[in-house]
């Protein structure tokens, strides 16, 4: 069961992660996203990382596509037109991409030897509980560092922004 | 198996129950609203316009369907499927009442118990903005596009307040898990111990914050900007017709029955009576009954309108029925939690019907200054308050 889970949610995931790219139109394209977002979060929950599941479909398929779709609305933004691809990349591209592929596949195989396989029902740590404990003791320094940074991003942005209305 | 048939029952009772009360919530609200403005309301499609909810679904299933030229078909219609589902598939993880026992089943008045249940609840409705934004941009309408940005915005806006909010009653409850957030409220069986009252930092402050950003997370008065009818039309269900345009008010109120339930359950204390059985919080609902059915057969009988001489005797009757229901022992382990739950979640629903009566709309700039200038440092102030108090006194 869990296995055929996976399998469709992770088809799915690849699916709408190359539709992203197909779409012409950017809402298109987000909405795919947002398909990513979601069987991430399947996936999440399969391997009992509950937390980290509906901490993926608030966060992320929630506020930050929100945001995206937001924008998209915003700006008007029509859809893209195609222009005819040059010589370099019709020659090229397909070759490039199976390399890619045939060295991202390679390195996964040696840093994650098949002796460590994935058993969905066995990790338990994921609850709010686990999570919150391990960001406060063991992750705390990081945890704070990252929070720190989002501030300083949002000052940020908050200066680009002024300096626009002046 | 047993599990799989006891989930399938639970489940039809439950949608059965909702969707009516969907249709019928739509009448209430006309009702309340009528008397509010001092005029009789739905009054000729069955006694006191109660049938009016049957004949409204017939009259827009029967409606033509339109689709406005060059907008984006797929989305068009996938929007108000987004937004209704939303709506219901949260009421999946709200329980209702404690373990009951039918017919030597042991089951819990709920569907399911996620250890997630409130942070579920939270992640579906913010995938039901998208139910909005989408039908604003795909209906290829300046109105219906502008109603769908500030819906978007916000819902956005007055999640961060209400997230907060809700994460003041956890502190003190100590769990994610809606049923035994009730549970933890249940300890001396009385208005005390609810999260609303509970020391150490009582959530009154909460509360108000939680039920402001449910006005403005449903787009109801005073919030109801996206569909601001002088500005805007209808908003962003302005090109939607049919079951189209109805499936956005069932998302909406459906929206505001998970919202009251919600707000029941992390303040109100869920099924808690007021106080002990003991001192005879059981006879509440009958008295209640009793009264409104002796209320209803003596205007029976001194009937200000010609129909009124044969419905209201029958209604009379109906809630005396009730009042002696209430009073069988049998029965009364489960239909009281379930009383104390519906009769908080109704006068939460009745709340929003009245704001909707009393007061006028505000203004966009107002409500955007009021999330971000007022209600969300308050959460803020409030949470921390809350959580210092937490751990001082654990």
């Amino acid at each position: 069961m869990d296995g055929i889970l996976f399998l469709i949610f992770a088809v799915v995931a690849v699916l709408c992660g190359i539709n992203v790219v197909v779409q012409t139109h950017p809402i298109s394209s987000a909405i795919s996203l947002i398909g990513v977002m979601g069987s991430l979060a399947v996936l999440y929950l399969l391997l009992g990382a509950e937390f980290l599941a509906v901490a993926q479909v608030i966060v992320y398929a929630g506020a930050v596509m929100v945001l995206f779709v937001f924008v998209i609305m915003l700006l008007n933004a029509g859809a893209e037109a195609r222009k005819g691809r040059s010589f370099m990349v019709q020659l090229l591209g397909v070759p490039l991409l199976v390399a890619l592929l045939g060295l991202l596949a390679y390195f996964v195989q040696r840093l994650f030897p098949q002796t460590v396989l994935v058993q969905f029902g066995k990790f338990t740590g994921g609850g709010a509980r686990e999570v919150g404990r391990a960001l406060f003791t063991t992750y705390l320094l990081p945890f704070e560092v990252t929070s720190v940074l989002i501030l300083i991003a949002i000052l940020g942005a908050i200066v680009l922004a002024r300096k626009e209305l002046e | 198996m047993e599990f799989i048939v006891i989930s399938l029952i639970k489940a039809a009772v439950v949608l059965a129950v909702l969707l009516t009360t969907l249709a019928y919530l739509q009448w209430v609200e006309r009702k309340v609203i009528a008397h509010i403005q001092v005029r009789p309301g739905p009054y000729r499609v069955g006694p006191h316009g109660l049938l009016q909810p049957l004949a409204d679904v017939i009259k827009l299933i029967t409606k033509e369907d339109l689709m406005p030229p060059h907008a984006s078909k797929l989305l068009f219609v996938a929007a108000p499927f987004i937004s209704v589902t939303t709506a219901l598939i949260s009421i999946s993880v709200i329980p209702f009442g404690p373990a009951i026992t039918v017919a030597g089943h042991r089951t819990w008045m709920q569907l399911t118990d996620l250890s997630m249940g409130v942070l579920f609840v939270l992640a579906v409705s913010s995938m039901g903005v998208y139910g909005i934004a989408l039908a604003g941009w795909a209906s290829n309408n300046k109105y219906a596009l502008l109603g769908g940005l500030r819906s978007s915005a916000q819902m956005i806006s007055y999640e961060l307040p209400q997230s907060l909010a809700i994460a003041s009653p956890l502190l003190l409850s100590n769990t994610l898990s809606l049923r035994e957030l009730v549970e933890s409220q249940s300890a001396t069986g009385s208005v005390l111990s609810w999260n609303i009252l509970h020391g150490p930092f009582p959530q009154i402050f909460s509360f108000v914050i939680f039920l402001i950003s449910a006005f403005a997370e449903t787009n109801r008065i005073p919030f109801d900007l996206p569909e601001a009818e002088n500005e805007l039309v209808a908003g962003f269900h302005t090109e939607y017709s049919s079951m189209k345009f109805a499936s956005f008010f069932m998302a909406e109120y459906a929206n505001m029955i998970t919202v009251s339930a919600m707000a029941v359950l992390l303040f109100l204390g869920g099924w808690v009576a007021p106080w002990p059985a003991a001192y005879g919080s059981g006879l509440v609902p009958t008295l209640l009954f009793a009264a409104a059915g002796v209320i209803a057969l003596s205007h029976g009988l001194r009937p200000a309108r010609r129909r009124d001489r044969y419905s209201l005797p029958v209604f009379g009757i109906v809630f005396l029925a009730i009042a002696v229901l209430f009073l069988l022992p049998v029965v009364q382990g489960w239909l009281l939690p379930l009383f104390w739950f519906l009769a908080k979640t109704g006068a939460l629903l009745f709340t929003f019907i009245w704001v909707r009566g009393t007061l006028p709309r505000f203004r966009y700039d107002q409500l955007m200054g009021f999330a971000w200038k007022f209600l969300f440092p308050i959460a803020v102030v409030n949470l921390l308050v809350t959580g210092l108090l937490v751990a001082w006194f654990s």
